[in-house]
């Protein structure tokens, strides 16, 4: 037998009322404008935007404010928006070599071609808390310095000179890139489609694994090779017309990690590499994002998989915020048939216990109930 | 002949990028500046959708897929039959439509010049302006080493 149980329309239909109310908060208050939003909360515009692994920065701005300012939720609005959209095709692949570039580091190389370019960063703040900007005091322009337009190569393009690093990651010549938008998990897992996942998955959860690996947990001596920050020129294959056609630029963190490698049976000591590729500018999240790729291909090195990090399926599994706060916060909804379900198996087994550990009370206990 | 297509190909390759970079403002208000036509037959959209953005291992290898941006597109067709083209990042429509229009103007050999000179050209140095000094803001930031000799020798 099943019975459905309605109700509750009138308490949902006030409660997303009530939501209502309290996000727009006290009236005397002015509303935030979603350029407010984009330009004075840009990092937390990009982080929607890439667990959302959706470009837009007005969306994202819409989905905080929406959220009130919650970014899983805002992370979610992002993700079911997107599935209303129809899919035009892939882009080519962008080129981070030829990046307008906004910040550039290295933690390998003092002298790169192309220099250290520290960018808006918040390294070397001293993390106190500014009062002048509560106040809401004017900023000055920022100084500017002329100097020629420089080639910057990527970083790994001066170690594989001398041969002590792999080269750029390749896939066999006929292979297509995976797609986890299109297909489901599976697993043992291609490491195109494992990037794919790190690059949506949940900036705490890669960060903590990230971290993990650096205390011990599948060590694997990382240096920032690079950190670039800019801006890559889109394009697009389309029928209709003779050559790729641009779409505009996006923002992009790419980290470039390198770590030691002593040699297993399967590669020679040299150095290997993680890659992080993130939209807009998430420069923990790159990093976090190359220290798991890196983690992650313990078993094409021939490393023995011993932790956490190194586990493809629980990491990619459980890399995936919309997902895992889905079913965390299904819990909270209605579960009273299953409930009484169990509650009822229970009590029946509380019985048996009881009659098992004392027979005598137990019968006491049935004559009295009947 | 074959350069001469080659090198209009790569113009107009460059006029569509430069319009796909360029806010709509921008377009509208040096459109209504030059009096350009605006009148065209909506052959697609303007609609919006995804395009799927590509990355490549390590910068260089094998491609894979970074994650998803927003695309308006749009194709018109002219009074005089020439068809054009507009894809950009964003939900522009207006802008879209417009850009479209200016692709089927600018292969138009009679108005080529006129677009170029009174609306691609002014965007182009807007967006030059701007990324030149997006350049120096960032250059002013460049690390100068500076070696320190301790103790004496």
């Amino acid at each position: 037998m099943y019975v459905a149980v309605k109700g509750g329309e009138a308490a949902i239909a006030n409660a997303h009322s009530l939501l209502a109310d309290r996000r727009r908060g006290d009236r005397s208050v002015p509303a935030l404008r979603l350029d407010q939003i984009v330009e004075q909360l840009a990092l937390g515009v990009d982080r929607v935007m890439s667990e959302g692994s959706l470009y837009d920065r007005e969306l994202a701005a819409l989905a905080i404010v929406q959220a009130r300012g919650d970014m899983i939720e805002a992370i979610f609005l992002v993700r079911a928006y997107r599935t209303t959209l129809p899919r035009f095709g892939y882009t080519r692949p962008i080129d981070t070599g030829a990046m307008q570039v906004e910040r550039r580091v290295s933690a390998t190389y003092k002298d790169l071609p192309g220099g250290q370019l520290l960018g808006p960063t918040f390294d070397y703040t001293h993390r106190l808390l500014d009062p002048e900007l509560a106040a809401g005091a004017d900023v000055a322009e920022p100084l500017q310095r002329e100097s020629e337009a420089q080639a910057m190569p990527r970083v790994s393009a001066i170690l594989a000179r001398e041969g002590l690093i792999e080269p750029d990651g390749e896939m066999p010549q006929d292979h297509v890139p995976g797609d986890i938008t299109r297909e489901p998990l599976e697993f043992p897992m291609a490491r195109d489609i494992r990037l794919q996942a790190l690059s949506r998955g949940d900036e705490g959860f890669l960060l903590a694994l990230g971290y993990s690996t650096q205390r011990g947990y599948a060590r694997n001596h990382p240096f920032v090779g690079e950190i670039r920050i800019g801006e890559v020129e889109l394009e697009l294959d389309v029928p209709e017309l003779p050559f790729a056609v641009p779409l505009g630029t996006v923002r992009v963190t790419e980290c470039q990690m390198v770590n030691q490698f002593k040699g297993s049976a399967k590669a020679p000591p040299q150095f290997t590499r993680g890659y992080g590729l993130v939209f807009g500018q998430s420069e923990r999240k790159a990093m976090a994002m190359a220290l798991c790729d890196r983690a992650l291909r313990a078993t094409e090195l021939g490393e023995d998989v011993v932790a956490a990090a190194q586990d493809e399926e629980f990491v990619i599994s459980h890399s995936d915020n919309v997902q895992a706060t889905g079913f965390v916060e299904h819990l909270k909804l209605p579960h009273y048939v299953d409930f009484q379900a169990e509650l009822d198996l229970v009590r029946r087994m509380r019985a048996e216990y009881e009659a098992r550990e004392n027979p005598l009370k137990a019968e006491e206990k049935r004559e009295a109930a009947e | 002949m074959r350069g001469q297509e080659a090198r209009d190909q790569a113009e107009r390759k460059a006029a569509m990028a430069t319009l796909a970079q360029s806010s709509g403002d921008d377009i509208v208000r040096l459109w209504n500046e030059a009096a350009l036509p605006a009148e065209a037959e909506l052959l697609r959209g303007p609609e919006t959708g995804l395009v799927t953005l590509r990355g490549r291992i390590g910068g260089g290898g094998a491609p894979f897929n970074v994650g998803e941006a927003t695309v308006t597109r749009a194709t018109i067709r002219l009074p005089s039959g020439q068809v054009g083209h507009c894809y950009a990042l964003g939900r522009d429509k207006q802008k879209a439509k417009l850009a479209a229009i200016a692709d089927a103007l600018w292969q138009d050999p009679a108005r080529r010049a006129e677009v170029e000179t009174r609306l691609i050209a002014p965007l182009r140095s807007a967006l030059s302006a701007a990324q030149e000094r997006r350049r120096a803001e960032t250059a002013a930031t460049k690390v100068d080493f500076f070696t320190m000799v301790r103790g004496e020798d």
